[in-house]
């Protein structure tokens, strides 16, 4: 008896012992250095993994960082959305290098084809699924550029960071937004645009893509953008140009002075976050009844309520929009 | 206002609920054999089933899961019945509702509901019993004519139990077979067994109109069968005095309402030709292994399951014909 | 019968509806106003040669096709050109068109638009397609891929048969089965003149057995014209399919992701011979074409000879108005038609129908859960596994769905028509398709 435990501890000892060995030899063998900095600043990073920096993972650009650090001495063009300034710094500060600040992204959704502004003419059956319905036809609305409400970007966003407003049917970004862009390239219609934070979240921008002639944009949709040109002219800063019936402000060079917003004879320029303007003689903007009722409700909740730039700007833009349930989670 | 929808524009007549009931009338035959003999015992089993599955199915969606309720589309009534099916008919009722419990609630409803179920959920129950209740579970009433009461009745072995005993006994091949059931009878039912598993041909009734109504597709029953004949056929020709003949195991236990109805399952079972027949290869082979050497004198069900876990595995490996594999003409290089 | 030929692998049948089987085709007046779409082809659209105000005749050229795979367009109508502007398409986008108010009819000099048949063929396979080319013709069963394209045999590659396709295995269209009948002659010298344009002698018209008419009658007739045969097919969707057809008469199966060509055959729809023989015959450019108009609630289910550019309005007018209970206009077949916007998009060069469905039809049933039937799997004529691509499009598997040969998919819809779950397979089919072509077309740029 005694005989078989002695055999058993020897021979599995002894296997352990070799295969000990053999795993030194080797590992000291094919060692691959690796600088531990690439470790420190993986570290740094959020971990989030989302591809937002252009790279497939965090680790992938902390590789990288630390590599361009080695061989260019600057980290530019490198930058986590997640982490933000905070961590540039940090991992700044393990390369031993300086970086600039960046102006804090978010993402900001170009369409405001809520069923009152752009009644459906259609009715759709078949997959939730933007892209297919983007290839299968032009939208309910009828408006080929304009949000399909079908929520890829809701689907690609992994901070729960945007989601879809029963109400209107359009995407509402929150304040969880990192700018990573996922939602971007989920979008088949590129109505999703990262901008500008803007000093105290305060930020302007056309609220439509539609490239078409002001007619028949306008037909399919009361608050399209008609490429008028008045915000062009009104604008000291050069910021606004128009493209195929298409202004587009450059948040560059965005002052936030206002004055486009006042012009627009569609509502298609929003402000977000201005204290509200003193009331002035009021616009005629078409604003169906029971529309402005329901806006009493949800207008400080969400983004992408109609007319909210006439009736003054939406203070906090985010608040609750967590509780909006995601149309295309059922 | 007009709808917009990718095409195709019409739908076919199929529908899981057409599908599900179809299997309901292909299993009348049997139903109305088993009545007939095993009487007012069968009838008592066969409803307990129905009705407590279909219970726990909405009690489930409606209290647990808190989804639609989806107990019309008939699903459950077939597990049900399978489920009455697979058990003796003096099963006591309390047992037959835990069955069904299992069945619906362990089998069906924890993978997620219709369709994503693994193993059969009528299987799953009949194995829980079997192994939970051995003595209730085996012990079979004899096949009378419209037996009305409801008392115990006269219980003896299966043809297949009777044969593993009497081996194991020490008795010759030739002194059993004299006791044994006349193949017309095995054929009928006039056996012990499952309520629902002794007539096979009420069974192959049923089979012949679910393969005309497209429910099933022949693969998986011929495959068991044809399996299940060949290998009993080369033992029993290797020595017909230690095996039963392939005539006698093709009609006697579980086999013909496995092949036929459980093994058929749409859910648990492969999607391509290949699949199908290595899947009923698979359980005709494993049928025979326990049927001969097994401890168990029936294997149909463990059988089936064994291969029920191994359908994504087989899903995965066998590929429908693909178009354009074959050119049937020289490919100009 | 005995057995007829088909193809082998899946396939469905539909009920067949063929309301307007029987109905004479009827040439409709020309409507005041005609829009033509530039982009009517499969490939890159037209540049369109005239300006607003311009005079215009029938047959005139007004858009060339300037890329490779991109055909001629040319007026329909004569008139004035209105505008060049964007006109709402079949799936709601709006589109550049040229848009022509009608004065009357003049044609083009050179255009022979008498009815004698012209069958002496004296013209080299080179001319022949040429003569294709100026005519603007595209394929006219519904993927207008334009046809010159298509006789252009690539080099090292040999065409042995040309096959005719008058299957028309969509449900409810008659057009080509009424071409047959009342074209018959024409569709042979067509025929003859695609057979020399591909140097190939042996022609084979294939025709679904629900249309023993058409059949009889070509048959007669294929015998007074050398290598033309004509081979009936069983009644199964989805046969008009160039791979399915060529598989049903020839037992050769084209190869995933390859053309016909590789196995030395070239598919025309019988109506490409038509337009191919007034092309070349009467000079006379695609302009006009055969549509049916039908529906189960249509009052006078018809087919007519109509101008490219038409408004369906004015087509479903002729058939006795849109009945009151539509719930969805289709363009094409119930099978892979494509539903309507309005009723104001032109008819282009491949409308083959306009089936106007009741509200009861229209709508989708309630999506279930999928009980791994496998019909589609049975059903899919391409031997693919529709409900594990859909699962994979679902879940953003793009790489397993690419695996699971996804692109093979001919988009028929037999798998959803069959699906007992009614799950919308072929919506994210084409949704996995569009992703799984995007990963491609991104791989070969690098």
């Amino acid at each position: 008896m005694n005989n078989v435990i002695l055999i058993s501890v020897a021979v599995l000892g002894g296997l352990g012992l070799i295969s000990a060995v053999i795993l030194y030899f080797v590992a000291s063998k094919f060692k691959v250095y690796e600088d531990p900095r690439i470790d420190e600043v993986e570290e740094a990073l959020p971990s989030a993994n989302c591809g937002g920096c252009g790279f497939p993972g965090c680790r992938a650009f902390a590789e990288n960082a630390v590599r361009q650090a080695k061989n260019e001495k600057s980290l530019d063009g490198l930058f986590c959305p997640v982490g933000g300034n905070e961590v540039m710094q940090k991992v700044a500060a393990i390369v031993g290098l300086e970086v600039e600040e960046h102006a804090p992204m978010i993402a900001v959704v170009r369409c405001n084809g809520t069923a009152a502004h752009s009644p459906d003419k259609v009715n759709f059956e078949g997959a939730t699924s933007c892209t297919f319905a983007n290839a299968l036809y032009s939208g309910e609305g009828g408006c080929q550029y304009g949000c399909l409400g079908l929520g890829d970007c809701v689907a690609a966003c992994e901070f729960d960071a945007i989601h879809m407003n029963p109400e209107t049917g359009l995407p509402v970004v929150n304040d969880k937004c990192t700018a990573c862009g996922a939602c971007v390239i989920a979008c088949p219609r590129d109505i999703i645009e990262l901008r500008k934070k803007g000093p105290r979240d305060k930020r302007i921008f056309v609220s439509c893509v539609n490239k078409e002639k002001g007619a028949p944009a306008k037909k399919n949709c009361e608050v399209a953008c008609i490429g008028c040109g008045k915000c062009e002219k009104v604008c000291e800063f050069d910021a606004i140009t128009i493209t195929s019936f298409l202004a587009y402000i450059d948040f560059e060079k965005c002052k936030l002075c206002r004055k486009c917003v006042e012009v627009c004879p569609t509502s298609a320029i929003w402000e977000v976050n201005f204290k509200p303007r003193k009331p002035k003689a009021e616009k005629t903007v078409p604003l169906k009844k029971n529309e402005e009722d329901k806006m009493q409700n949800t207008v400080t909740q969400a983004i992408g309520i109609k007319g909210q730039s006439q009736t003054g700007s939406v203070n906090k833009e985010v608040v609750g929009s967590e509780h909006i349930k995601n149309k295309s989670e059922k | 206002m007009l709808t917009i929808s990718g095409s195709p524009h019409i739908h076919g007549d199929n529908s899981t609920k057409k599908i599900m009931y179809g299997v309901v009338v292909a299993l009348m035959p049997a139903v109305l054999v088993s009545v007939y003999f095993f009487g007012l015992n069968a009838v008592r089993v066969l409803l307990l089933s129905v009705i407590f599955s279909l219970f726990f199915e909405w009690i489930i969606q409606k209290y647990l899961i808190k989804g639609p309720v989806t107990i019309t589309d008939g699903s459950a009534l077939v597990t049900g019945i399978l489920l009455a099916f697979n058990v003796p008919s003096n099963l006591p009722s309390w047992m037959v509702i835990v069955g069904a419990l299992v069945a619906i609630g362990i089998a069906k409803m924890s993978f997620g509901g219709l369709g994503k179920n693994i193993f059969n959920p009528a299987l799953v129950a009949r194995v829980f019993l079997l192994v939970s209740f051995p003595v209730q579970m085996t012990s079979w009433p004899k096949a009378a004519v419209l037996p009305m009461g409801l008392a115990d009745v006269i219980t003896g072995p299966t043809p297949l139990g009777f044969i593993k005993e009497g081996l194991g006994a020490g008795k010759s091949m030739a002194e059993l077979t004299q006791h044994l059931p006349s193949y017309m009878q095995a054929l009928v039912g006039q056996m012990g067994g499952s309520m629902g598993e002794v007539s096979a041909l009420a069974l192959i009734l049923g089979g012949l109109y679910m393969l005309r109504k497209k429910i099933i597709t022949w693969e998986i029953p011929v495959s068991v069968l044809l399996t299940v004949f060949v290998f009993s056929g080369i033992l029993w020709w290797i020595n017909p005095g230690k095996f039963t003949d392939p005539v006698f195991n093709l009609l006697t236990g579980g086999l013909m309402l496995g092949a036929i109805f459980m093994a058929t399952d749409m859910v648990t079972s492969p999607m391509t030709r290949g699949g199908k027949l290595i899947f009923g290869f698979g359980i005709g082979l494993i049928t025979m292994l326990i049927r001969v050497w097994g401890a168990y004198p029936e294997g149909v069900s463990f059988a089936i399951l064994l291969m029920n876990s191994v359908v994504p595995l087989i899903d995965r490996g066998f590929k429908p014909r693909r178009f354009g594999a074959r050119p049937g003409v020289e490919l100009i290089k | 019968m005995g057995f007829l030929k088909t193809f082998t692998l899946g396939g469905i049948h539909p009920p067949e509806n063929k309301l307007s089987a029987n109905k004479f085709i009827e040439v409709l007046p020309i409507p005041p106003r005609v829009m033509v779409p530039l982009g009517q082809n499969l490939g890159a659209p037209s540049k369109a040669l005239v300006k607003r105000g311009d005079k215009v005749k029938a047959g005139q050229l007004i858009a060339s096709g300037e890329s490779f795979i991109s055909a001629n367009l040319h007026s329909p109508v004569s008139g004035t050109v209105f505008k060049l502007d964007n006109v709402v398409d079949a799936s709601g986008y709006r589109r550049p068109a040229v848009i022509i108010n009608v004065d009357g009819d003049k044609w083009e000099d050179g255009i022979d638009i008498s009815d004698k048949l012209i069958s002496d063929i004296n013209l080299t396979a080179e001319e022949i397609i040429q003569k294709v080319k100026t005519a603007g013709i595209v394929g006219m069963g519904g993927a207008t891929f334009p046809t010159h394209v298509k006789l252009m045999v690539p080099p090292g590659k040999k065409a042995e048969y040309l096959i005719i396709n008058g299957v028309e295995c969509e449900p409810y269209l008659t057009a080509d089965h009424r071409l047959m009948l009342e074209k018959g002659p024409e569709i042979m010298v067509g025929t003859q003149l695609l057979m020399r344009a591909l140097k190939v002698d042996k022609a084979i018209i294939g025709i679904e057995n629900n249309k023993p008419d058409a059949i009889g009658h070509l048959t007669e007739l294929a015998k007074s014209y050398a290598g033309i045969s004509v081979q009936p097919v069983m009644v199964k969707y989805p046969q008009g399919g160039e791979k399915q057809l060529i598989k049903a008469l020839l037992n050769r199966e084209v190869p995933s992701t390859k053309l016909p060509i590789e196995v030395g055959c070239v598919v025309q729809n019988v109506g490409t011979a038509f337009a191919v023989y007034e092309a070349v015959q009467k000079n006379k450019p695609l302009i006009d074409r055969i549509i049916t108009v039908t529906g189960k609630a249509v009052k006078k289910p018809s087919n007519f000879k109509v101008r490219i550019g038409t408004p369906l309005k004015f087509l479903i007018e002729a058939a006795e108005g849109l009945p009151e209970n539509t719930g969805k206009i289709i363009g094409g077949g119930p099978m892979m038609g494509k539903a309507l916007f309005s009723e104001d998009v032109p008819v282009v060069k491949g409308s083959s129908g306009i089936l106007l469905m009741p509200v009861e039809e229209s709508h989708r049933k309630e999506e279930g859960p999928c009980i791994r039937c496998s019909k589609c799997t049975e059903a899919c004529p391409m031997g693919l596994e529709p409900f594990l691509l859909a699962r994979a499009a679902r879940a953003s598997r793009y790489d397993m769905a690419e695996k699971e040969r996804i692109m093979d998919c001919i988009e028929c819809g037999s798998c959803q028509y069959t699906c007992p779950a009614n799950i919308p397979l072929l919506d994210y089919l084409r949704l996995g398709k569009n992703k799984v072509g995007g990963l491609i077309r991104a791989r070969h740029k690098k």
